[in-house]
């Protein structure tokens, strides 16, 4: 880890991208996740929340390190577990804006069944999945998203489990705003972040970004300069509040269609709690927390 | 029952200080219901009351007991044997008989149960209750108010305040519907009409309480601990079901939307853990808890939260283990779990409940520690309190309530999230930093700024600032508390639910000759620093708790205090039949040690 990288300037109620900025990122040189973080500075540039009331949370892994490089408020966590931690965050919280980083192993493996129940309540937030298909920090076994066949250190002859389906599995979720983008298509993810951003719930991106060190040349297919295809999803074609059409592109065959999978707008989980407070306030006709207390203890007389 | 001779006594009628009935049946019946009115009536006529159940893991059926001890002293455990059983059943009988005391009164459904020919150490009254009642009730209610029927002989027979127990009633029943309500007072009449001094040559009545007092609520163990946290101003949190610890989570999910808060049922006990340290970090003091095998899913969520130091409360409410072991019997096995469980040295504070009145202070006294130490406090508590019902003094709300506060207010050029000379004090979102480096907060050792760091020394010196601040914990505390002798032959040391026991012992004991004192703890780590001073004012050093004693005799707390003090006067007496203590177990086995 290098030194802490105090920024030199840092204005109240405006983002720079020196001032968003922190510690210079301890990827591998051409990691794919350098391009999610500058594409994260831009959008952040450009929307200009308060700094103070941005949180940046991950879990573990190499991508999960990135709350280290963005100047906010920010939470590494434990493995797996990023998202009830930011479900705590963004419930407790109406006034902040809540990030989450990961990667596959977080997000598909040890943080699965959370990544369900966050999705199913439609939690306000936004989540971006750093998918390498492999595990990097750990140095190189096989991910719940490695591709049969995948020589990895606990697969040494190749990977015999069939992968998740990322996209099936995000939907299937319950999440209200599911996507795809590629790190080296800076624009396009741009473009998706933002959009997540804007969407009022749970809104979840997987973002392929290549592992140079174990696993490379993993997305070449959708990569242009390799000979790939970067086929984006036609909007016109695609109704996004489609669950079905949703599921039919993620059955495509890889490496599949980027852009806007779905996208509904449902009750937030957070909507639903401020309600159930309304409701409740207004039958107690805004008693102090007091008289509210005195009132129960009289119950028990 | 213990009795007192007044001094013209009605001829039929005896004046008692206390009396512990004991109703046996299945757990439809409806017996938790008369014992929570008979618990209810004592609270509001400022009588003592404490009560012990029984439930069966089953979903529905199988045998249940309740167990009312009321009395106009203090009335410290649910009592050894029972002066009264109400049975049911045949099986209600065959069980539970050898509980009675010899002179004491069985009081049993002549339909169902049918005496041995041989017993005469007790008075035996038989009525016919199920018959009685259906026939108070019309055809259709068939056996359903047995319970209310019985409870109008108990009010005849214990010259019982009626229109106290109708108002009770009236608050119980009166919500749900008019039938409702008057078939309890159809079937409460029935009982207390019934013709009772044919079979019974006398009344009892409960010597007149002292009412001077505040007055006394009515509440189990983990009602009083919801009520405690609300005090404490804890508004958010987040849990997963398990027995016993549920009703917390149902009660808090129903109160703190009136109060601002939100309590978020998870998808499981880790999720539950990450959601309420999410909540914290975010600057809202939150609450997660369980019973044992969730506590265990938790342990790695709160090493963040003690390496982090974020505030956060945990509940335990502890049952019998290991594994799903006995789901609805009591056992005090988690205290080196709550104490060390999770990877690392990860100091945090653990406070034990001694009992239902004490689970409010308890509950309360942990959201100030939290927030003054930035830490992770642990709550004991266990299955024989959270369904226990005790009367207490209701608290002084005005002068204890805490309202939350959300610490988001800018912090200085020179903030350092980790100070080393400093008790840290969480910046939570929302804070403008004046230095312009936001804190990240991390499961890595780091520096003082938060940020990450694998110097040895800077390791050490983080070690130890989590691990004193624990110690300047301890140092605030007030001196402990020794009841009865200072000085002399025996300390009987305890923790959590078996003060009862314990004090009824030690007071029972002393009275008899014995030289004798009694030391609870309410702070199990950091122990306290005067233990050492005063074990040695003691011959012995008895340790009385319920879990095992281990490979080296020796049950949880003995084996921590033997490691503290090195004290080998230090003694353990521990069991784990998933019952609490009874005082003459506890007596025979300080004589045995």
């Amino acid at each position: 880890m290098s030194a802490s990288s105090v920024p030199a300037t840092v204005e109240r109620g405006k983002i720079t991208k020196k001032g968003i900025a922190a510690d210079h990122p301890t990827w591998c040189p051409g990691c794919g996740d350098f391009a999610v973080l500058a594409a994260f500075f831009k959008t952040l540039e450009k929307l200009q929340f308060p700094q103070e009331n941005i949180v940046t949370i991950a879990g573990i892994g190499c991508s999960s390190r990135f709350p280290y490089f963005v100047n906010t408020h920010g939470a590494h966590f434990i493995h797996g577990r990023a998202l009830p931690f930011a479900t705590g965050v963004s419930l407790g919280r109406d006034d902040l804006h809540v990030f989450v980083f990961g990667g596959d192993g977080d997000g598909f493996s040890i943080g699965g069944n959370h990544l369900d129940h966050a999705g199913r309540k439609n939690i306000r937030l936004t989540y971006v999945i750093m998918d390498n298909f492999v595990y990097g920090l750990t140095k190189k076994q096989t991910s719940p998203t490695s591709p049969q066949g995948f020589r990895s250190k606990t697969d040494p002859t190749g990977a015999i489990d069939r992968p998740t389906n990322p996209m099936r599995k995000l939907l299937s979720s319950g999440a209200t705003f599911v996507a795809r983008t590629h790190a080296t298509q800076i624009k396009h993810m741009m473009e998706i972040y933002e959009r997540a951003i804007h969407h009022d719930g749970f809104s979840v991106v997987e973002c392929l970004s290549e592992c140079v060190e174990f696993y490379k040349g993993a997305f070449d297919a959708a990569l242009p300069r390799k000979g790939g295809v970067f086929n984006v999803i036609d909007e016109e074609e695609h109704d996004v509040t489609n669950m079905a059409g949703a599921l039919a592109l993620a059955e495509e065959n890889w490496p599949g269609k980027f852009g806007v999978y779905y996208q509904k707008k449902e009750p937030t989980k957070n909507e639903n709690e401020q309600k159930l407070i309304g409701s409740a306030r207004a039958k107690t006709k805004g008693a102090s927390d007091l008289d509210l207390l005195k009132k129960t203890f009289a119950r028990m007389k | 029952m213990s009795t007192e001779t007044s001094a013209s006594p009605p001829p039929s009628e005896e004046l008692i200080n206390d009396a512990v009935i004991r109703l046996a049946g299945n757990s439809q019946d409806g017996i938790q219901s008369i014992g929570g009115f008979l618990a209810r009536l004592a609270g509001r006529s400022a009588q003592e009351v404490m009560t012990y159940m029984t439930i069966p893991a089953t979903i529905s059926g199988g045998p249940s007991i309740f167990q009312v001890r009321m009395g106009t002293g203090e009335v410290l455990s649910a009592g050894d044997e029972a002066d009264f059983l109400v049975a049911f059943y045949q099986h209600s009988y065959d069980d539970h008989i050898s509980h009675l005391k010899d002179g004491g009164v069985l009081l049993y459904d002549s339909d169902h149960v049918e005496l041995s020919e041989d017993e005469n150490r007790f008075l035996k009254v038989g009525v016919p209750i199920a018959a009685l009642t259906v026939e108070a009730l019309g055809g259709s209610a068939r056996e359903k108010g047995k319970n209310i029927f019985t409870l109008g002989l108990l009010a005849r027979i214990f010259k019982l305040d009626v229109d106290k127990l109708r108002g009770i009633f009236k608050e119980r029943f009166g919500s749900k519907s008019e039938d409702i309500l008057r078939n309890a007072n159809l079937a409460f009449d029935a009982g207390y009409s019934y013709p009772i001094d044919n079979v019974m040559d006398r009344y009892y009545a409960f010597l007149a309480p002292d009412e001077s007092g505040p007055p006394q609520v009515t509440m189990d163990g983990n009602t009083a601990i919801v009520l405690g946290l609300l005090t404490g101003g804890v508004r958010h949190g987040a849990g997963y079901p398990i027995t016993p610890w549920s009703t917390i989570m149902e009660m808090l999910r129903s109160q703190l939307p009136k109060y601002g808060g939100t309590f978020v049922q998870a998808e499981d006990e880790i999720a539950a853990a990450s959601i309420a340290i999410g909540f914290s970090y975010a600057g809202r003091l939150a609450v997660t808890g369980s019973s044992g095998p969730g506590i265990s899913l938790k342990l790695e969520s709160l090493g963040w939260a003690s390496m982090a130091e974020i505030p956060l409360i945990v509940i335990n409410i502890q049952r019998g283990g290991p594994s799903t072991g006995l789901p609805t019997n009591v056992e005090q096995s988690d205290l080196l779990q709550a104490i060390y469980g999770s990877h690392g040295d990860c100091p945090r504070i653990v406070l034990a409940a001694q009992n239902v009145e004490d689970c409010f202070y308890t509950a309360l006294e942990a959201t100030k520690i939290a927030r003054a130490y930035s830490v992770p406090v642990f709550v004991l508590s266990d299955m024989s309190m959270a369904s226990r019902i005790e009367a207490f003094d209701e608290p002084d709300l005005d002068s204890l309530i805490i309202e939350p506060e959300l610490a988001t207010e800018n912090r200085p050029v020179d903030f350092k999230p980790y100070d080393l000379n400093r008790i840290t004090r969480h910046a939570p979102p929302g804070s403008w930093i004046e230095g312009g480096k936001f804190p990240q907060v991390t499961g890595l050792e780091h520096d003082e700024t938060g940020h990450p760091s694998a110097n040895p020394e800077m390791h050490v010196k983080m070690m130890a600032k989590r691990r004193d601040k624990i110690k300047a914990f301890a140092d605030s505390l007030d001196a402990s508390e020794v009841f009865g002798d200072q000085e002399g032959d025996t300390l009987v040391v305890g923790w959590g639910s078996t003060w009862g026991p314990i004090r009824e012992t030690v007071i029972r004991q002393r009275s008899a000759g014995k030289k004798m004192g009694h030391l609870h703890l309410r702070y199990v780590n950091p122990l306290p620093n005067d233990l050492d001073e005063i074990f040695n004012r003691f011959k012995d050093i008895i340790v009385v708790e319920m879990n095992d004693q281990g490979l080296y005799g020796c049950g949880q707390l003995a084996s921590l205090l033997r490691a503290k003090t090195c004290n080998s006067a230090i003694r353990s007496m521990a069991k784990t039949d998933g019952l609490t203590f009874k005082i003459r177990e506890i007596i025979k086995g300080i004589e045995s040690l």
